[in-house]
């Protein structure tokens, strides 16, 4: 028992009428790398919140810190932090106006007591902390000008001063080129040699598999179970997190007309990709992957216009286009659907729908050039149905719905446009997987619907499954093209991963 | 730090170029007039615009914090006013009252802003408009317009003193300016604040990221307290330097300035956003301002045609630091191309 | 043709409610008001006067509206106006004597109207290419303007006052039609364009969306630099209309005329619903706005309170509005609250 580090009994936590936690039991041993699943409503974040001292459990409930059983009251954050408890969000917490060497040492400005800089011990304790965990940033660097991964690294070091016995870091994942994952993974090990538990949530099954020891599941704020990391795959997994099977088959390629709609012939540009050429069928859906920084998004934005190529040909239909901002894309029948729903997707505090319609402006015009009421309505209303949007009333602003919908939103907007091509960027990323499969399944409606679906997607399960055709980028060219039928998870995990 | 990097670093930073164009103004202006380039002519200028100068340090913290004052102007007449109509009535005053006051009641004021922005959570910008409008407003429902002069002998004779006394070739004594030591000493202090106290380094990472400065445990009230009275403070310093300075006090003489300073401030780096910005920065600020207008003024250039050169300053500044700020964002290559 | 819809008052507060407030407070201060100016305030003639007062805010308030909805401000509609009176004001002065009349005069008057508008569409131009092309921060770009604007004002009229302009001129500040002023028609029209255009034209759809996210309403194919340089054309063009009405009231034109209005149009805007960082924001909130004021102020000037109370009573109405939208948004999100990240 002296080996456990942390145990949480009968958790509970009620928010305005919702149940987000329901007596669930977690516990961590010292110096484990245990991973916490769950979906968005799941109840991981509040569970990270109580853990954190940044909210209180309900009544009842037992927290258990190195055999001390805890006042559930009176655990603050802060009192966290003094039990060496600190928590890596996802937008990191750093101030990007200051130094690597003035973040990391961040904390000790906060001690209590202190009115005077020494910046001499400062210098000190950053290069120490580097030093521990040895990696190579410099630290005269705005931490502004960093790449994510190296950020990241920075608020690790940064929680490593003052005593840290748990790290819990929040989807650290999500923006890391592979060798920055390894990277962070081997910090991570270092850490754990020193003692420290890390405690990262994440739904990554390939990097679950290489780096925790336990996984705990959580489902509507229950716990469904901890897990020894080789009983799951990707099937149980989402059994696991969802409560549902759900069938995984790949596409049927056989109906695809074989009528170019698109062709792009050695496309390059300088910092982006190289020499770039595919084919895109009318119907099909032909998805590109590759590491993080292959050039994939790069090579998206040339074809939609905001990031124009230098060298090569863009041919639509036959006819040979030029693209030189995102207006000549759409006027060529071009939609995109960015990464970034959040930033660059939709416009979040705008209601629905002026979401859906700012594409089709000019369509909705009376003979005053005045944007039409019927005409508008009808747009919206066609919108919200065709892409079955669950929204309370269309003047709700787009904020205030849950990742799936936003991304049908989203869907609406272009689909509205009457395109013949449609580039979707991850389209379901932070998206949960019930949610996920149904935009997948309308996706492949569109296709069907003879639009020609360029399909970019980090995960290899996604990306076989619902396309026809794979093309693998890596450092700015195409590496592999195949047709589904002929490849496997295996396979294709190879070519991306190690080539 | 050898040389060399020493001077790439250097070169990196705006201030350099900020300091390459006024000496590049000061050296073509004295080949115009030659009066310009003396010693004489430079503390003189320091001593003129050493209000400016204060307030402009008062502002650069509230920046750097991440928040915006526009109601220093109508701090500092208050606190003037005040203070001026104490002194000319009662010329026996102590003189550490008659500078005790004004600086009380300009941090009161700058109390009141920051109580304002924080409790209510509403946009600095606004609360300052709103207050400036009070401020003032009030000030002169209860002045009544009216100027205030015949100080006490002392505190004209205090606005004449001088360190440093030299004598120019007509036989006139002058001198470095005491308001000036002034304003160097606060620099001086607010430098200390900002680069050696964990307040200075805590005001920048507030103005960096307002949320991470929550998460890591900082009092933001106390911040936001601390900057906007510090900038109350400066403001009824800087009002009893102008009132010095002029010699006579009237309700409207400070007002309609705040965006000149703020104009200094935001042209020597600062950001509005919040977190950036330096103090050497602000002072170059003033001072090619300060060059500006002083080097026209000795041009001939007819008083009215000023504004229209510092309009235009602003606007090349600015759209430097714009286009520039494009062009690093176009230069950054995104993806390791295997050629 | 006009598809004319029923008004329905229940519909229009359901989709108004940050202005659901305002008809009340209107109601209530012109209540007020009457009470404590007793007969004063109620008379045809204090009406007159606000009728006439009103418009030239009016128009200031919405220039600034639109830069506020595009998520910047314009610290410049001020001094555009006073620097293309002044261009106005030196056309009539070079051609006619005051007494003149006749049609040669109208033709002048004509002109220098035209002059007027083109030269505040020049200034709106000016902002809109260091905003739209250059990419400058809004508030920096107009801050620039708004000084060389007022420079070359007080460069060109040296300080003095350019006055006595024909009788026919004033006509168009200080006449009425069927007791109207001239100048609220005028303003009247130009706020039901612009509510039309904002709501009704895709660049109104345009300026919010750019307002609340720039980025990815340009990802959505709008042409950004398009709309934004509109955007301050349209800003200086009401300035341009300002100004006419304002030289013609006051038969006059100089540098300094109407500094403090500068911040009167932030608090009209604001307080007429107008969101300070883009986005959201309706005429008809600013309207009511604008005659909220007008009526406090009126009322505190029958009252014999000065102009400086009241401008501090605009300061203190800003704070309480700023801390009434704190208190409601607090009370919203407390009913509305799911932790959507449980």
């Amino acid at each position: 028992m002296s080996d456990t580090f942390l145990e949480m009994k009968h958790i509970s936590k009620l928010y305005a009428g919702v149940q987000a936690l329901d007596d669930v039991s977690f516990s961590l041993t010292r110096g484990e790398i245990h991973c916490l699943v769950g979906e968005n409503g799941s109840g991981k974040s509040t569970l990270i919140k109580v853990i954190s001292g940044v909210v209180n459990p309900e009544q009842g409930a037992e927290i258990i810190i190195e055999g001390q059983r805890l006042s559930i009251d009176h655990f603050s954050s802060k009192d966290s932090i003094d039990r060496g408890i600190h928590v890596i969000y996802q937008d990191l917490s750093l101030f990007p106006n200051l130094t690597v060497r003035e973040n990391i040492s961040f904390n000790v400005h906060v001690e209590r007591g202190k009115k005077l800089v020494n910046w001499r011990d400062i210098n000190a304790i950053a290069k120490g902390a580097i030093g521990d965990i040895g990696i190579d940033i410099e630290l005269e660097r705005e931490v502004g000008t960093l790449s994510i991964a190296d950020q990241q690294l920075v608020a690790i070091c940064k929680a490593l001063i003052g005593e840290l016995k748990l790290l819990i870091m929040d989807e650290p994942t999500s923006s890391l080129t592979k060798n920055e994952v390894d990277s962070l993974f081997s910090v991570v090990k270092k850490l754990q040699k020193r003692g420290i538990t890390t405690l990262f949530v994440s739904h990554k099954l390939n990097e679950i598999l290489e780096i925790a020891e336990r996984v705990t599941v959580l489902r509507d704020g229950k716990c469904v179970g901890v897990y020894d990391p080789d009983e799951l795959d990707h099937e149980k997994l989402t059994y696991l997190m969802t409560g549902k099977k759900i069938e995984y088959i790949k596409p049927d390629t056989s109906s695809i007309s074989r009528e170019v709609l698109l062709e792009v012939r050695n496309l390059s540009k300088k910092g982006n990709f190289k020499n770039i050429s595919f084919k895109l069928y009318r119907g099909e859906i032909l998805g590109i992957t590759g590491l993080l920084g292959s050039g994939r998004t790069e090579l998206a934005l040339a074809i939609f216009g905001i990031n124009p190529a230098e060298k090569g040909q863009i041919v639509i239909d036959g006819k040979a286009v030029s693209i030189k901002s995102n207006k000549d894309a759409i006027h060529q029948g071009i939609g995109y659907v960015p990464e970034d729903r959040l930033e660059l997707g939709l416009v979040m505090p705008q209601s629905v729908s002026n979401n859906i319609i700012i594409t089709v402006l000019q369509d909705l015009l009376n003979s005053l050039s005045m944007l039409d009421k019927e005409k508008r309505n009808s747009a919206i209303q066609r919108g919200i149905r065709e892409l079955a949007i669950r929204v309370p009333s269309v003047d709700s602003a787009v904020m205030t719905l849950s990742g799936g919908n936003q991304q049908r939103v989203v869907l609406a907007k272009w689909i509205s446009t009457g395109p013949k091509i449609l580039i979707l960027d991850e389209p379901t990323v932070g998206i949960d997987v019930a949610a996920k499969s149904s935009i997948h399944h309308i996706i492949k409606q569109l296709a069907a619907q003879g639009i020609g679906i360029i399909f970019i997607s980090d995960e290899i399960q996604e990306t076989l499954y619902n396309c026809h055709r794979i093309l693998v980028m890596r450092k700015g060219r195409i590496v592999s093209e195949s047709q589904t039928s002929e490849m496997t998870e295996e396979k294709l995990f190879q070519i991306v991963n190690v080539g | 730090m050898e040389i060399s990097e020493f001077a790439r670093r250097l070169l990196k930073r705006n201030e350099i170029y900020l300091l390459f164009v006024i000496i590049a103004l000061a050296i073509m202006l004295s080949l115009f007039n030659p009066n310009f380039m003396t010693l004489e002519n430079l503390f003189d200028i320091l001593r003129s615009y050493s209000f400016m100068g204060i307030l402009a340090v008062g502002v650069l913290t509230v920046l750097l914090s991440g928040g915006i004052d526009i109601s220093f102007t109508a701090n500092a007449t208050v606190a003037q006013y005040v203070m001026a109509y104490l002194l000319v009535n009662n010329p026996e005053m102590n003189i550490f009252l008659a500078v005790l006051i004004p600086c009380s009641i300009g941090i009161a004021l700058g109390f009141i802003n920051a109580s304002l922005i924080y409790y209510l959570n509403a946009p600095p910008i606004i609360i300052t408009i709103s207050t400036l409008n009070v401020y003032f407003g009030v000030l002169q429902f209860i002045s009544g317009g009216k100027w205030l002069y015949n100080f006490p002998v002392w505190f004209r004779n205090f606005s004449k003193l001088t360190v440093i006394k030299l004598v120019n070739p007509e036989g006139i004594p002058y001198g470095l300016s005491i308001l000036t030591i002034i304003w160097i000493a606060i620099v001086l202090i607010t430098f200390f604040i900002l680069k050696y106290t964990t307040l200075g380094r805590k005001i920048y990472a507030m103005g960096g990221n307002n949320e991470a400065a929550k998460r890591s445990g900082l009092n933001i009230l106390k911040l936001q307290m601390f900057v906007y009275c510090f900038m109350g403070l400066l403001a009824g310093i800087a009002s009893i330097i102008q009132a010095l300075l002029a010699q006579t006090v009237a309700p409207n003489a400070i007002m309609g300035r705040e965006l000149e300073v703020i104009a200094a401030v935001v042209l020597g780096g600062a950001s509005l956003a919040g977190g950036r910005g330096s103090l050497i920065g602000t002072l170059l600020g003033v001072s090619l301002i300060a060059v500006v207008s002083n080097g026209l003024t000795l041009m001939r250039v007819s008083s009215y045609w000023q504004k229209v050169f510092i309009g235009l300053i602003i606007i090349i500044s600015v759209s430097i630091t714009a286009l520039q700020r494009k062009a690093v964002a176009r230069r950054v290559a995104a993806v390791d191309v295997e050629e | 043709m006009w598809k004319s819809e029923r008004f329905n008052i229940q519909e229009w507060f359901r989709r108004n409610r940050e202005l659901a407030t305002l008809p009340f407070v209107l109601v209530a201060v012109f209540a007020l008001m009457s009470i404590l100016a007793s007969g004063r305030f109620l008379r045809g003639s204090n009406f007159q006067s606000m009728a006439f007062q009103l418009p030239e805010v009016g128009l200031f308030s919405l220039a600034m509206m639109i830069a506020l909805l595009t998520g910047g401000l314009n610290l410049s509609v001020i001094t555009t106006a006073n620097l293309s009176s002044i261009v106005a004001a030196l056309i009539l002065k070079t051609c006619c004597v005051p007494g003149d009349t006749g049609p040669m005069v109208t033709l002048i008057i004509i002109l220098a109207i035209a002059v007027a508008l083109a030269t505040s569409l020049v200034l709106g131009l000016i902002n809109g290419i260091l905003i739209a092309h250059v990419g400058v921060s809004a508030i920096l770009a107009t801050l620039g303007t708004m000084t060389l604007y007022d420079g070359l004002a007080i460069a060109i009229t040296k300080g003095y006052v350019i006055s006595d302009f024909p009788k026919s001129f004033l006509f168009i500040g200080n006449g009425t039609i069927a007791g109207v002023p001239i100048a609220l028609l005028i303003f009247i029209v130009t706020a039901y364009l612009m509510s039309l255009i904002l709501s009704r034209k895709p660049y109104g759809v345009s300026v919010y969306m750019i307002g609340s996210n720039e980025k990815a309403t340009e990802f959505s194919g709008v042409n950004i630099k398009r709309v934004l340089m509109k955007s301050y054309l349209l800003s200086g063009f009401l300035s341009g209309i300002a100004s006419v009405i304002m030289t013609s009231r006051f038969n006059s034109a100089n540098a300094g005329y109407g500094a403090s209005y500068l911040l009167v149009t932030v608090l009209i805007a604001v307080l007429g619903g107008v969101d300070p960082f883009g986005g959201f924001g309706k005429v008809s909130g600013l309207v009511m706005a604008l005659v909220i004021l007008q009526f406090i102020s009126s009322g505190l000037n029958l009252l014999g309170v000065t102009a400086f109370v009241t401008i501090s009573m605009w300061g203190t109405i800003l704070i309480m509005v700023m801390g009434l939208n704190n208190y409601l948004e607090k009370r919203r999100l407390k009913i509305i609250r799911r932790d959507f990240s449980a």
